[in-house]
C-alpha cells in the first residue's frame, strides 16, 4: 500500500508540474510575438504617450518573470486581469460563459459515455457480424466529417425541416433547467455524435485486445459463458483502458465545444475564445486557453490515478 | 506500380473506392484552372443565386460561382493540409529517430518538451499561437505543423524504439557502424511502412483541424477559396433549407473517409503478413 | 486401473481448418485417435504439427479463425464438433480440463489463485465455497506447493512460474475431470523446475486415475509421462504405439530421424598447449546494471582458444548471456578486464578499434530479429566484408557466393532473397554467415539452436563444427540445453546467479565426482528412458535420507 501511495503522489506531482509548465508556456508565448505588443494592438497610428500608457497598464515595462508571478498570483486569487481590447475584467466576461460551456460538455458527456461504452462492448462481442460492421461504418463516417458538418446537418434536419429545436442556442441568464436543456439540445447532440464515435471505436479496440489474452481463452476453456467472460473475467482488467478512453474523450469534448459553440452561436467560452483570437485580445485568450488546458490536464491526471488504483500488480505487491 | 495495381485488384471494395476518390480529388486539384468555369474570386452575378446551367451550384454571399470555388478549394485546402503534414512528418520523424537511437539526454529533452505541448489540447494551442502570429497561411502552416510534429515525434520514436531493440540493430552498432548508417539502412526501411499508414491518418487530422480553423475564420484567409471558409460564409442559407453550403463540408468528409479506408486496408495487410 | 474396453475419447478423421489471408487452409488433416479411461496419450511433433489444435479439439474448441471441417470427436458418447454451445460448456472444468503452456499468462491477473480455482466447482454446484477452498488447499499440498494453506490467497504475479504451473494443474483437478489436456506445461520452465512439475503432474494424474493428453515437442519428457505416444507432422499422424515400442522400435523414417537427433558429437581435440595465448579471455569480470544494487556478473574468468568451443551453461538468470554482453562491450565491466590475444580491450565497444570489433562476432538466438527484414542476403552478408575488409564489386560478390557455398545454401538461388523468403534454419545459417563474413577470431553463439526444431538444430551444430575446423575459430557457446553441450563442447563453464560454479574440460565436468549444482542440473535433464523420472526421484530421496 505504501508503494501505491508513493506512485499516486508521484503522478499527482507530475500532473501539477505539467500544469505549472503549461501555464508558463501560455503566459510566455506572448514573448514570441514578433515586434512590440503595444504597437501590434494599438496599430501604427498610436501616439508614443498612448503606447507608454498601454505598456504600464499591462506591466510590459517589467521583466517577464515578475509579470508571470503577478499574473499567477492574481489567477490563484481569482483576479484574472482585464481584457486588452474592451478593458472589462476577464472574470466577468468568463464566469457565465464557463458555466454554459461546462453545462454543454457535461450534457453531452452524460449521454455519450454510457452510449459509447455499450456500443463498444456490443461491437466487440459481435465483431465481424453485420451489426458490428454497420456500427463501424457509421462511426468512421462520424469521425471523418468536420464537426460543423454534423452540426449544420442537425440544424437543417431538426430545426429547419422539422422545427423541433431552435437553430440558435441563445440562453438567457435566468433560463429554467428545462429550457436550458431544450435550447442546448442540438449542440449537445452534435458533440455526442462525434465523441461517441471516437469513444466507441477506442472501447472496441481495447476490448478486442483484451479478449485475445490467454487468460480469457482459459476462462472459455473452463466453461465460462459469454456474459460471464465479459463481466467477470474481462471487465476488471478493462477498467484502466476504458477510463483512459473516457478521459481522452472528455478532454476531446472540451475542444469540440469550441467549434460547436460557433455553429450554434452558443454563449460559451469557445465562442469567446474564437472572438478574442480574431481580435487578438491576448489576455482573454491566455485565460481561456489556460482554463481549457487545465481541464484537459486534470482529466488525464484523474484517469492515470484510476488506472494505477485498478492495477492488481500495483495494488498487491510481491 | 504494377505490384500496387495488382494488390489493389485484390483489395476490398472500400479500399478501391478510397483510391478512386483520392485520385479524383488529386486530378481536380491539379487541373483546377482548366476545370473551373470562372476565375477563383471572380464575381459573376448576384449573391445567393440558385443552381443553374451557368452557375452549377449557384453563387455565394459575394456573388462568386460556388462550383468554381469548390474546384479551387480542392487545390487550396488539400494543398495546404498536405504541405503541413509533410513538414510535420519530416520534423517529427527525424527528431523521433534521433531520440530513439541516441536515447539519454537528447531523448529526455525532446520527449519532455513534447509532453508539454501534447498536454495542451490541439485546437486550443493552435488558437493561442495563431493569436500571437496572426491568422495568415504561413503562420497557419507553421503552427499546425509544429503541433502535429509532436504527435509524429511520439509515433516515430515508438516505432524506432521497437526497431532499435532488434538484434540486427545491435549487430550493426557492435560492428561499429555510424549513426547515419544505422538510421538510413537499419531503421528507416523498417519504420517506413507503419509511418506511411500513420501519414494517412495524420493527414486526416491536419485536414480536419485546418478546415475547422478556416471555418472559425482563423485559417485560410479570403479571398482564397477554401472549403472550411465557404461553409462559414454561406451558412445562413441552411436556415432557409438550402444545403448548398454543406457541399464543401461533405467534400471534406468524403476525402477523410476515403483516406481512412485506404489506411485501414494498408494496416490490415501489414498485420495479415505477420501471421 | 486402466479400463481398456470403453474409450473415453475418440476422434475419427478429425479435420480442422484455419483462415489465413482470406482462405481456409487445413491445419489438422484427418486424425484418428482413441483414449481409454485412465490412459495418458502423448502427442509429439515439431512446431506446426497441429498438436495444440488437436488438444483443444478434444474439448470441442477451436481458436478464433479456425473451424472444424470434417470428422468427429466423441467424448463419453457425446459428439462435440456438432454439439451446441451449452453442451460443450457444461463439459468443461467438470469433465474435461485444460492446462496451458504459460500459467503466468493464463491466470487472470485480477483475482487470487484460489478464487479462480473454486470458480467452477462452486458454480456447477459440486461443492460449497468452503469445501472447494479446503479441497483446493488439499490439492496444493498434493502437488507439493510450498505453504499450501496460504499460496492460494496470492495473486498470480506474486507466485513463481513453476508454482503457477502446479497451481494450474490443481485448478484443472478441481472438479475431478475425466480428462485433462496438458499443452506443453513445462516448456517455459528451467530444467530444475521442470522436473518438480513433471513429477507433481504425474503423481496426481495417477492418484486420481485421470486420463490425459500430454502435448510436448520434447521426446524425453513425453517418455516419462505417457502410456502411449502419437507422432504428428504437418497435421497428420505419422505413427502411434505404446511408449516402450515407440521408443525402441519406431517404424517410420521420420520418427527414426527424430529419435536419432542426438547422435551428433564433435571430434575429440588435443588439449590446448599450456603456454598458448587465448584468442580472447575474460579476467575476473564483474558487471552491474546501473539501476541494480547487486552485480549481475561476479568475478567471471574464461579463456577462449582458437579452434576450441567453450560451452557456457546455466538456467535463466544465471548470467550466461550477460557474460557475452560484457565481452561484446555492451555492458562494460566495472571490474576485471577483457583481453584480445593477450592485449587489453576497452570495456566499451564504442571505444574499440575496427580490428578489435572485427575479432569478436555474435550469432543470435532468434534469427528473425537478428536479420534486417528489409535487407537482401547479399547486403546482410556483404556489409561486414565491405566494412571490415574493404571488399567491393566483383571481389565482394565472389566472396559472398563462396560463403553461401560454405553454409550450404545455393548462391544463385539465395543471394538476392529477403530473410522472409527463408526457413528458420536457413535464416540461422545466414546469421552464421554474417558473423563469418567479418573474419572473426571468436564467435559467440547465443542459444543459436534453441528456437529451432531438433532436426534443423542438428544441421546447424554440424555446420558450426565444420566451420570451426575450416577457420580455426574459437566458439563461446551459450546454452541451457545439456545435450547440446555434450554434442559440441570442449570445455564447459557452469554458471548460477552470475557466478561460475564449475569450469573445466567436458570429460571432467560430465563425470563423477560432481559439483552439487552441476549434479542437480545434469540429473534434471530428462532422458529418453521411461524409467528416468522414477530413478532420479528415488536417487534424490535416497540422498536426502
Amino acid at each position: 500500500m505504501h508503494h501505491l501511495l508513493r506512485l499516486f503522489v508521484k503522478r499527482l506531482a507530475l500532473g501539477f508540474l505539467t500544469l505549472f509548465v503549461v501555464s508558463l508556456v501560455i503566459f510566455m508565448s506572448i514573448e514570441l510575438l514578433p515586434g512590440d505588443v503595444a504597437q501590434q494592438v494599438l496599430g501604427q497610428s498610436a501616439t508614443p504617450e498612448n503606447l507608454a500608457a498601454f505598456r504600464r497598464e499591462l506591466g510590459l515595462d517589467q521583466p517577464p518573470l515578475t509579470r508571470y508571478l503577478d499574473w499567477l498570483e492574481g489567477f490563484l486569487q481569482g483576479d484574472l486581469g482585464n481584457s486588452l481590447i474592451s478593458g472589462l475584467p476577464i472574470r466577468e466576461l468568463i464566469s457565465e460563459r464557463m458555466y454554459n460551456t461546462f453545462f454543454l460538455a457535461g450534457f453531452a458527456a452524460l449521454i455519450s459515455v454510457p452510449l459509447a461504452l455499450v456500443l463498444g462492448v456490443v461491437s466487440a462481442l459481435y465483431r465481424g457480424t453485420a451489426l458490428d460492421k454497420s456500427i463501424n461504418v457509421l462511426a468512421l463516417t462520424a469521425i471523418s466529417v468536420p464537426e460543423f458538418f454534423v452540426g449544420y446537418i442537425l440544424v437543417w434536419l431538426l430545426a429547419v425541416e422539422f422545427a423541433l429545436f431552435p437553430s440558435i442556442a441563445n440562453l438567457s441568464e435566468d433560463a429554467s433547467l428545462g429550457d436550458r436543456i431544450y435550447r442546448t439540445f442540438l449542440p449537445a447532440l452534435t458533440l455526442t455524435l462525434i465523441v461517441t464515435a471516437h469513444m466507441m471505436r477506442m472501447t472496441r479496440a481495447s476490448l478486442i485486445n483484451l479478449l485475445a489474452l490467454p487468460y480469457i481463452e482459459m476462462a472459455k476453456l473452463k466453461g465460462a459463458s459469454q456474459r460471464r467472460l465479459i463481466v467477470i473475467h474481462a471487465l476488471p482488467n478493462a477498467i484502466a483502458p476504458i477510463v483512459t478512453v473516457i478521459a481522452i474523450n472528455l478532454a476531446y469534448l472540451i475542444v469540440g465545444v469550441v467549434i460547436v459553440e460557433v455553429v450554434f452561436v452558443y454563449p460559451g467560452m469557445g465562442q469567446l475564445l474564437v472572438d478574442s483570437v480574431a481580435k487578438r485580445d491576448f489576455t482573454v485568450v491566455q485565460t481561456a486557453c489556460l482554463i481549457f488546458a487545465a481541464t484537459y490536464i486534470l482529466f488525464n491526471l484523474a484517469s492515470d490515478l484510476i488506472s494505477i488504483a485498478s492495477n492488481p500488480r500495483l495494488l498487491h505487491r510481491k | 506500380m504494377n505490384g500496387f495495381l495488382y494488390e489493389l485488384g485484390k483489395a476490398p471494395l472500400t479500399a478501391k473506392f478510397g483510391c478512386v476518390v483520392v485520385l479524383v480529388y488529386i486530378l481536380v486539384a491539379i487541373f483546377a484552372p482548366v476545370l473551373a468555369p470562372f476565375g477563383e474570386s471572380e464575381v459573376v452575378g448576384y449573391e445567393y443565386q440558385p443552381w443553374s446551367a451557368e452557375n452549377w451550384l449557384g453563387t455565394d454571399s459575394l456573388g462568386r460561382d460556388m462550383a468554381t470555388r469548390m474546384i479551387y478549394g480542392a487545390r487550396n485546402t488539400i494543398g495546404i493540409a498536405l504541405l503541413t503534414t509533410v513538414i510535420a512528418f519530416l520534423a517529427g520523424s527525424i527528431a523521433g529517430f534521433f531520440a530513439a537511437v541516441l536515447q539519454g539526454w537528447v531523448d529526455q529533452l525532446l520527449s519532455r518538451a513534447v509532453d508539454v505541448v501534447i498536454s495542451i489540447p490541439t485546437l486550443i494551442f493552435a488558437l493561442l499561437l495563431l493569436t500571437i502570429f496572426g491568422a495568415s497561411v504561413t503562420s497557419l502552416i507553421g503552427v499546425i505543423a509544429l503541433i502535429y510534429a509532436t504527435f509524429v515525434y511520439r509515433i516515430a520514436r515508438a516505432v524506432a524504439m521497437g526497431i532499435v531493440v532488434m538484434d540486427y540493430v545491435e549487430a550493426a552498432q557492435v560492428r561499429g557502424e555510424g549513426l547515419w548508417w544505422i538510421m538510413r539502412k537499419e531503421i528507416l526501411p523498417n519504420a517506413a511502412p507503419p509511418l506511411v499508414a500513420e501519414f494517412g491518418l495524420r493527414f486526416c487530422f491536419v485536414f480536419l483541424t485546418i478546415s475547422g480553423l478556416s471555418f472559425l475564420g482563423l485559417g485560410i484567409q479570403p479571398p482564397a477559396a477554401d472549403w472550411g471558409s465557404m461553409v462559414r460564409e454561406n451558412a445562413s442559407l441552411i436556415t432557409f433549407g438550402d444545403l448548398t453550403p454543406l457541399i464543401p463540408a461533405a467534400a471534406i468528409g468524403l476525402l477523410t473517409v476515403a483516406v481512412n479506408f485506404i489506411v485501414d486496408w494498408m494496416l490490415h495487410k501489414a498485420s495479415g503478413l505477420k501471421t | 486401473m486402466k479400463d481398456t474396453n470403453t474409450p473415453l475419447l475418440t476422434m475419427q478423421n478429425l479435420q480442422i481448418e484455419g483462415l489465413s489471408e482470406d482462405r481456409w487452409k487445413p491445419i489438422v488433416k484427418g486424425v484418428d485417435l482413441s483414449l481409454v479411461k485412465g490412459e495418458v496419450l502423448g502427442l509429439i511433433g515439431e512446431s506446426g504439427a497441429g498438436k495444440s489444435t488437436i488438444g483443444l479439439g478434444a474439448m470441442g474448441y477451436v481458436r478464433d479463425g479456425c473451424r472444424f471441417s470434417g470428422g468427429s470427436v466423441h467424448f463419453d458418447g457425446i459428439e462435440l464438433t456438432g454439439a451446441d454451445r451449452e453442451t460443450r460448456r457444461n463439459l468443461r472444468s467438470t469433465r474435461i480440463a485444460y492446462v496451458a503452456q504459460s500459467a503466468a499468462a493464463s491466470f487472470n491477473p485480477a483475482f487470487k489463485l484460489i478464487n479462480q480455482h473454486t470458480e467452477f466447482p462452486v458454480r456447477r454446484g459440486l461443492m460449497s465455497r468452503e469445501d472447494a477452498r479446503k479441497d483446493a488447499i488439499e490439492l496444493y499440498r498434493q502437488l507439493q506447493l510450498p505453504n499450501p494453506e496460504e499460496i492460494g490467497f496470492r495473486y498470480p504475479h506474486q507466485v513463481s512460474g513453476g508454482q503457477l504451473q502446479r497451481a494450474m494443474t490443481a485448478m484443472a483437478m478441481a472438479c475431478r475431470p475425466d480428462l485433462i489436456i496438458f499443452d506443453e506445461p513445462t516448456t517455459a520452465l528451467d530444467v530444475t523446475t521442470q522436473i518438480e512439475v513433471l513429477s507433481a503432474i504425474r503423481n496426481i494424474v495417477e492418484d486420481f486415475g485421470t486420463s490425459a493428453i500430454y502435448i510436448t515437442h520434447d521426446l524425453s519428457v513425453v517418455a516419462q509421462m505417457a502410456d502411449r505416444i502419437m507422432v504428428l507432422r504437418h497435421g497428420a499422424e505419422v505413427e502411434a504405439a505404446d511408449t516402450a515400442t515407440m521408443l525402441n522400435a519406431p517404424k517410420q523414417a521420420y520418427t527414426k530421424s527424430l529419435w536419432a537427433v542426438r547422435s551428433f558429437k564433435s571430434a575429440q581435440k588435443v588439449p590446448v598447449a599450456a603456454d598458448a595465448v587465448p584468442a580472447v579471455s575474460l579476467r575476473g569480470v564483474t558487471a552491474q546494471y546501473p539501476a541494480m544494487k547487486t552485480p549481475v556478473l561476479n568475478n567471471v574468468s574464461i579463456d577462449f582458444h582458437a579452434g576450441r568451443t567453450v560451452a557456457v551453461v546455466g538456467e535463466s538468470g544465471s548470467g550466461k548471456s550477460t557474460t557475452a554482453r560484457s565481452l561484446m562491450g555492451l555492458l562494460p565491466p566495472v571490474q576485471g578486464e577483457i583481453l584480445l590475444n593477450g592485449a587489453p580491450l576497452s570495456p566499451q565497444f564504442r571505444k574499440r578499434s575496427k580490428a578489435q570489433l572485427q575479432a569478436v562476432q555474435m550469432i543470435y538466438q532468434m534469427a528473425d530479429t537478428a536479420l534486417n527484414p528489409k535487407q537482401r542476403i547479399r547486403d546482410i552478408i556483404g556489409r561486414p566484408m565491405t566494412y571490415y575488409r574493404g571488399l567491393k564489386g566483383r571481389k565482394l560478390t565472389e566472396e559472398i557466393r563462396a560463403l553461401l557455398d560454405d553454409i550450404e545454401l545455393e548462391p544463385d538461388q539465395y543471394i538476392n532473397r529477403l530473410p522472409s523468403e527463408l526457413s528458420g534454419g536457413q535464416k540461422q545459417r545466414i546469421g552464421i554467415a554474417r558473423a563469418l563474413a567479418a573474419g572473426p577470431k571468436l564467435v559467440i553463439c547465443d542459444e543459436v539452436t534453441s528456437a529451432l526444431d531438433q532436426l534443423v538444430a542438428e544441421g546447424i551444430l554440424r555446420l558450426l563444427d565444420k566451420l570451426q575446423q575450416e577457420h580455426n575459430l574459437a566458439y563461446m557457446f551459450i546454452t541451457h540445453d545439456i545435450s547440446t553441450v555434450r554434442a559440441i563442447a570442449d570445455e564447459v563453464v557452469v554458471m548460477q546467479h552470475g557466478k561460475i560454479v564449475e569450469q573445466g574440460p567436458k570429460a571432467q565436468i560430465f563425470s563423477p565426482p560432481f559439483q552439487p549444482y552441476t549434479d542437480l542440473l545434469l540429473s534434471s535433464v530428462p532422458e529418453m528412458d521411461p524409467g528416468w523420472l522414477d530413478r532420479v526421484l528415488a536417487d534424490r530421496a535416497a540422498k536426502r535420507a
